[in-house]
């Protein structure tokens, strides 16, 4: 930390973080926000490349340009309706390379045959556990969004106690390489002398903070996604900050608690919108505690209707609420969806849209879908917004969502009790569009779909909507 | 210890005003931010640069070098699929 213009441009590009990230919170600046992180990105990039450091610079410029181009044409060329997964991923990377920086300091530091001293230690033990849990848990994350690792939450018997386990022996670990006197107790124990824990304890280290990662991720479920994505997203942050004390980095530590304090936002929305505090989502593994009114799935009679009827349902409407679920990203019926809308309103109808916040596997994903479709962003109106709305409202249009609109949530006794859910049963009818009347994640039946004013309108998203866009068009 | 000191003032510090700058944050923009954050988080990368730069020991520039490529995957690739998913945000 010596050069004096590399930490003056340091500081502008701190500046440009904030006020770039500031801007990014609100629709009309954050293009303008995301450019100007990147301008702050691109400095400090700059200023450290050509600060007199850098003595190999064929290594140094290929790895850049490597990481550029595949960067570059994964954002190009992905689908938008990946995103989820490559948020996910893009996150991973952010936490391994702060773990691989802090296990190449590590070596450096010649830890070899010496403690690192508890400064050093403890940052390096820090920086190489947030990154690799980060790392191996993102991947986990892409893995169960990409359809890879099962979407539904894998528990095993002592689940809780492996993992406090495996906590602990981390932390032993960590103290052992951060502090000499613990490395002379402990080293004993693994048949080794103090000095010579260094290079198979930083090792076990990394291993154990990798499957930390998996086995946090792995008992989560798909509708828990948002909570995780976001709270991955946190951990990046606090491992590049924890990556800057270890390097001695001020540029690192601003940056990195910026995303730090970003992802735990998002996250404590994400708790806020299930009524669940971030202790059940890790730990609670939702969905599995057992037999729920599931009994009752079938027996009670329900309206069913086709598209030529729901399509005069919604062609003679005065006003729509459309609500999207993951099941409208799962069927990718986001463009047919718009057309039927589109239809609806050359008729006069008025229509919105209903957002639950966790609506989708990550935070605001029905809001990107529908932006990728072409839906005007100011017709897409959250909880509370949508519900002040629902009294007046001739017909609710429910596509791929369960859960977010159970009524269950209001009672007590029931497993989502206290959720805030759409109030889509004070609409005068609901249409719900849905493959079968199976219980959404949380194991419950919806009584919704027994309503006297809701029509269920079954089948696969994508198909149905066709025939409703057909139907409407006749109408 | 004195220097461990000023960094734990700025990490403190700059968490606190990333929650006041973040505070409100609309759920159409949720994706994006977390995104364009997840782009920051790529600052990585300067560790990654100097570690590998100056790097003398062979495992210290692999481990570099695999950061530089990670760090960079994030950071170009966070920005430009941020940037393409804000220009599908329009009113109309």
């Amino acid at each position: 930390m010596e050069n004096t213009i590399t930490q003056i441009v340091y500081l502008i590009s701190a500046v440009l973080f904030v006020s770039g990230i500031k801007k990014l919170s609100s629709p009309a600046t954050a293009r303008s926000g995301n450019a100007r992180a990147s301008l702050a990105m691109l400095l400090a990039i700059v200023v450290t490349l050509l600060d007199n450091r850098i003595l190999d610079w064929t290594t140094v410029l290929a790895a850049v340009v490597a990481g550029a181009v595949i960067g570059g044409l994964l954002a190009r060329y992905i689908q938008m309706t990946a995103m989820p997964q490559l948020v996910a991923i893009f996150n991973g990377f952010g936490g391994g390379a702060s773990a691989a920086v802090a296990a190449a300091e590590f070596v450096r530091a010649g830890a070899g045959g010496q403690s690192l001293g508890v400064d050093a230690g403890v940052t390096i033990v820090l920086s190489t556990l947030i990154g690799a849990v980060t790392f191996s848990g993102s991947l986990i994350a892409f893995g169960k969004l990409q359809g890879i690792v099962t979407g539904k939450p894998v528990t095993f018997p002592l689940q809780k106690s492996f993992n406090a386990l495996l906590f602990l022996l981390t932390l032993v670990v960590g103290a052992s390489l951060a502090h000499a006197g613990v490395a002379d107790a402990v080293a004993p124990l693994a048949g080794m002398s103090g000095p010579e824990i260094g290079g198979p304890f930083f090792l076990a280290l990394v291993v154990a903070a990798l499957i930390l990662g998996v086995l946090l991720v792995i008992p989560i479920g798909g509708a828990d996604m948002p909570v995780v994505v976001s709270l991955l997203n946190s951990y990046s942050g606090i491992a590049a900050a924890t990556t800057g004390f270890v390097l001695n980095n001020y540029i690192l530590i601003i940056a990195g608690s910026l995303v730090g304090a970003a992802g735990l936002i998002l996250t404590q929305l994400m708790c806020k919108a299930m009524n669940r505090s971030l202790g059940n989502v890790a730990f609670g593994a939702f969905g599995t505690e057992g037999p729920t009114a599931k009994a009752t799935t079938g027996q009670r009679p329900v309206r069913d209707v086709d598209a030529e009827q729901a399509a005069m349902v919604l062609a003679y409407a005065g006003s729509v609420a459309v609500v999207p679920g993951y099941g409208l990203a799962v069927a990718q019926a986001q463009h047919e969806l718009k057309k039927v809308c589109d239809l609806l309103e050359d008729r006069g109808v008025t229509v919105r849209f209903g957002v639950h916040p966790v609506a989708g596997r990550m935070p605001g994903h029905m809001n990107v879908l529908l932006a990728e479709a072409d839906v005007s962003y100011d017709k897409l109106l959250d909880l509370d917004d949508i519900n002040a709305e629902f009294d007046t409202t001739d017909v609710v249009l429910i596509v791929g969502a369960n859960d977010v609109v159970n009524p269950a949530a209001r009672d007590p006794d029931s497993v989502i009790a206290g959720m805030p859910i759409l109030d889509v049963d004070k609409a005068r009818t609901v249409i719900v569009m849905k493959r079968s009347l199976s219980p959404g994640f949380a194991g419950i039946d919806n009584d919704l779909f027994y309503m006297d004013n809701t029509l269920m309108f079954f089948g696969d998203a994508k198909d149905q909507m066709s025939e409703l866009v057909k139907e409407v068009r006749e109408a | 210890m004195g220097e461990l000191l000023i960094l734990l003032y700025i990490f403190v510090l700059a968490t606190l005003a990333g929650r006041e700058v973040i505070s409100k944050v609309p759920p159409t923009l949720h994706t994006p931010l977390m995104s364009g954050a997840n782009a920051i988080s790529g600052i990585a990368i300067i560790g990654a640069l100097v570690v590998t730069g100056s790097a003398d020991e062979l495992w210290v520039k692999v481990l570099g070098t695999a950061g530089i490529v990670m760090a960079t995957i994030n950071v170009v690739g966070g920005f430009m699929v941020t940037d393409r998913m804000l220009q599908m945000f329009r009113k109309r």
